[in-house]
C-alpha cells in the first residue's frame, strides 16, 4: 500500500520533471539560433522574419489576466461575501452549485460567447469600435467570468473559516452586519482571499481556448485593451495546430515560450504561497 | 443627585451617547423614577422566558431580575441553559438560525424583543465578553478603536489609555499598543476583550465563563477587575466555578436541567437570590445538592 502511494507521488514528480525536460530539450534548437537577450527584450514576434521577441505575447497574457482580474475580483469577492455572510442556507444551497457550473463550462464555449455576445455588447456600449471583432478586452471579460467561480469559492472558504467567536465579538460591540463583514471578517480572511486572487490570475494566464478565439491571431505589443493580439497560449495553439512543421525554428519557438509560461505561473504560485504564509493568522 | 457614574458620563460627549443618557430616565419606568440611577434597581426583568432552538425547547419559564451595579452569577450544570439565557440579554441568540425567544424580557422596562427594537443599538448598551478570548487579529490599539469608531467615538490616545487602565492592563501593554493582540497571554487577551467591551461605554457587561480558559492567577486578576467594574457597570457572569460565583457575585441564579416524563430535556431556573443566602441556606434541594457537590 505504502509502495503504491509512494509510486503515485513519484509519478507526479516525474511528470513535472519530464515536462520541464521536454520544454528545454525541444526548445534547444531555438536557443542556438536566438539569443536569450533578443528573446526577452524583442518587441516583435514575427517568425517569418525570424523575429522572436516574447514581449508582445507576454504583454498579451498579462493584459488578459489583468482585465480578467478587474472583472473577476469584484464579482468573485462580492459573491463570496454574500454567500458566506448574508445568504440563508437555502439560498446558498442553490447559488453555489450554479456558480460552480460556470467553472465547469468548456472554455471554447466561452470563446464563442465572447465573439457572439460579449464583443457585440461591448460595441453597443461604445467600449469597442464597431468594426473590432477581436480584442483583448472581450477575451479578458470572458476569462474573468471563467475565474469568478474559482475566486468566489476559495474566498468563501476563507471567509467561512473565520471563527464565529470573531464575528460575535464584533456584534457584541454593536457593529452592524455590514461592518462585521467588511471590517472584521474580510480582513481576518485576507490571506485566503489574496491566495484565491493569485490563483485566479495564474489560471487566467494559462487560459487558452477562450483567448485564442476572442483576442485575435496577430501578435501585438500594445497597452490598449481594445486592440486585438495574441497571448503566449494562443500562439502555442496556432503554431501547434499546423502552422509550422516539426524541426523548424517556428515549431521550436513554442517550447521556448512554453517555458516562459511555466516560469511565470511558477512565480505566481510562489507569490501565492508567500502571501498565505505572510498574512495567515493562526486562530487559537 | 449622587451618581457614581459621573466620571464616565463626562466622557460621553458625542450625540449618540447624549441621547442615550437622556432617554434612560424615561425607560427606567414609573416604579424607578424616584431614583433612576440608584444601585439595585432592575435593569433586566425576565418573565416566563422560553428559548427554542428550532423545535427543541432549550430553556423554560425563566423569571429573573438583574439589578443595577450588581454582579449576578448564573450557575448550574452543563446544558442548563445559563449561557443561552445570558445570550438573550444582548440578543446574541438572534445570530443563531432557528433560535427563538418567547415570554417577556425587558431592559429598563422596555420589551427587548419588540419589533422596533434595534438589536445593534441594544448591543452597544449591553456589552459581552466571551468564554475564549477573541480579540480581532489586529493590534491592541485597533482592537479598542474598532468598537469606539463603530459607536462614533474618537479613538484618541487619551481614551485608549483610560480604557486600558480601567481594565487593569495599561501597565503591561503601554509600550506595545501597536503589537498584535495575539502576542498577549491568554489572561491579557481576556482583559483586552474586557477593555474592548468597556471602550464602547455600555451599561451592562455580560461575561460568558470569562475565566474558563485562564490560569488561576489570570482568573484572580479578572475577578479583582470585576469587583472594580461593578462600581460603574452592571455585570452578569456565567460560570462553572461555584467558588468564583461565591467570591465575586452579589446575587446568584441557579439553573438546572429538567427531564420531563414525556421526554426531552431543557434548562430551568431553579432558584435565585443573594449569593450569601444561596450558598449558606439554599431553599431548593437541587441547589443544595449542586453547591455541595452531590449533584448527579
Amino acid at each position: 500500500m505504502l509502495l503504491l502511494l509512494g509510486a503515485a507521488d513519484i509519478i507526479s514528480i516525474l511528470i513535472t520533471v519530464g515536462i520541464v525536460f521536454t520544454l528545454v530539450e525541444e526548445g534547444w534548437g531555438f536557443w542556438s539560433q536566438v539569443s536569450l537577450g533578443d528573446f526577452l527584450t524583442g518587441k516583435e514576434w514575427f517568425p517569418v522574419d525570424d523575429k522572436f521577441g516574447v514581449l508582445p505575447l507576454l504583454g498579451g497574457s498579462v493584459m488578459v489576466a489583468l482585465l480578467a482580474a478587474i472583472v473577476a475580483v469584484p464579482i468573485g469577492l462580492g459573491s463570496a461575501i454574500f454567500l458566506s455572510e448574508y445568504a440563508t442556507p437555502r439560498v446558498r444551497a442553490f447559488v453555489k452549485p450554479v456558480l460552480e457550473l460556470l467553472a465547469g463550462m468548456p472554455t471554447i464555449v466561452l470563446g464563442y460567447f465572447a465573439l457572439d455576445s460579449v464583443t457585440p455588447a461591448l460595441q453597443n456600449i461604445g467600449a469597442l469600435p464597431a468594426n473590432q471583432t477581436y480584442s483583448f478586452l472581450s477575451a479578458g471579460v470572458v476569462v474573468g467570468l471563467l475565474i469568478v467561480p474559482l475566486i468566489a469559492s476559495l474566498s468563501e472558504d476563507a471567509l467561512r473559516a473565520v471563527p464565529r467567536a470573531m464575528r460575535e465579538g464584533a456584534y457584541g460591540l454593536g457593529a452592524t452586519k455590514r461592518i462585521v463583514a467588511t471590517r472584521v471578517v474580510v480582513p481576518a480572511a485576507l490571506s485566503g482571499i489574496m491566495a484565491s486572487i493569485v490563483l485566479g490570475l495564474s489560471r487566467a494566464i494559462g487560459e487558452t481556448m477562450a483567448v485564442t478565439l476572442a483576442a485575435g491571431n496577430q501578435p501585438n505589443l500594445t497597452a490598449d485593451p481594445r486592440d486585438a493580439g495574441q497571448t503566449i497560449t494562443s500562439v502555442i495553439v496556432a503554431v501547434s495546430k499546423g502552422e509550422a512543421t516539426r524541426g523548424t525554428i517556428n515549431y521550436e519557438s513554442i517550447f521556448a515560450i512554453g517555458l516562459v509560461l511555466f516560469v511565470v505561473t511558477l512565480i505566481i504560485n510562489i507569490i501565492s504561497v508567500q502571501i498565505v504564509r505572510r498574512f495567515r493568522t493562526v486562530y487559537t | 443627585m449622587a451618581d457614581s457614574r459621573v466620571d464616565t458620563l463626562e466622557d460621553r460627549s458625542d450625540a449618540v451617547t447624549r441621547e442615550r443618557v437622556a432617554e434612560t430616565p424615561q425607560v427606567t419606568g414609573a416604579e424607578a423614577t424616584s431614583a433612576p440611577a440608584e444601585h439595585g434597581t432592575a435593569v433586566f426583568v425576565a418573565d416566563k422566558v422560553n428559548v427554542h432552538y428550532g423545535s427543541t425547547l432549550a430553556l423554560k419559564g425563566v423569571d429573573l431580575e438583574i439589578r443595577r451595579n450588581h454582579i449576578t452569577a448564573l450557575i448550574g450544570p452543563s446544558g442548563c441553559g445559563k449561557s443561552t439565557f445570558l445570550r438573550c440579554l444582548n440578543r446574541m441568540n438572534d445570530l443563531i438560525p432557528g433560535a427563538e425567544v418567547s415570554g417577556s424580557l425587558t431592559f429598563h422596562g422596555e420589551d427587548m424583543y419588540a419589533p422596533h427594537v434595534d438589536s445593534v443599538d441594544l448591543r452597544r448598551r449591553v456589552g459581552m465578553v466571551f468564554q475564549k478570548p477573541n480579540p480581532f487579529p489586529k493590534s491592541i490599539r485597533e482592537n479598542l478603536a474598532f468598537g469606539m469608531k463603530v459607536n462614533g467615538l474618537k479613538a484618541n490616545d487619551e481614551r485608549i489609555e483610560k480604557v486600558l487602565r480601567h481594565a487593569a492592563l495599561w501597565d503591561e501593554v503601554k509600550d506595545k499598543l501597536d503589537d498584535d493582540a495575539y502576542a498577549l497571554s491568554g489572561g491579557q487577551q481576556q482583559r483586552l476583550c474586557i477593555a474592548r467591551a468597556i471602550a464602547v461605554q455600555p451599561e451592562v457587561i455580560l461575561m460568558d465563563e470569562p475565566c474558563s480558559a485562564l490560569d488561576p492567577i489570570s482568573t484572580l486578576a479578572i475577578e479583582e477587575l470585576m469587583r472594580q467594574l461593578r462600581e460603574d457597570y452592571t455585570i452578569v457572569i456565567v460560570t462553572h466555578n461555584m467558588q468564583q460565583a461565591a467570591r465575586v457575585s452579589d446575587r446568584t441564579a441557579f439553573f438546572t436541567v429538567e427531564q420531563p416524563e414525556g421526554g426531552g430535556r431543557h434548562g430551568i431556573l431553579a432558584e435565585n437570590g443573594d449569593t450569601e443566602m444561596m450558598f449558606r441556606a439554599p431553599k431548593d434541594g437541587r441547589t443544595q445538592d449542586y453547591i455541595t457537590g452531590r449533584f448527579g
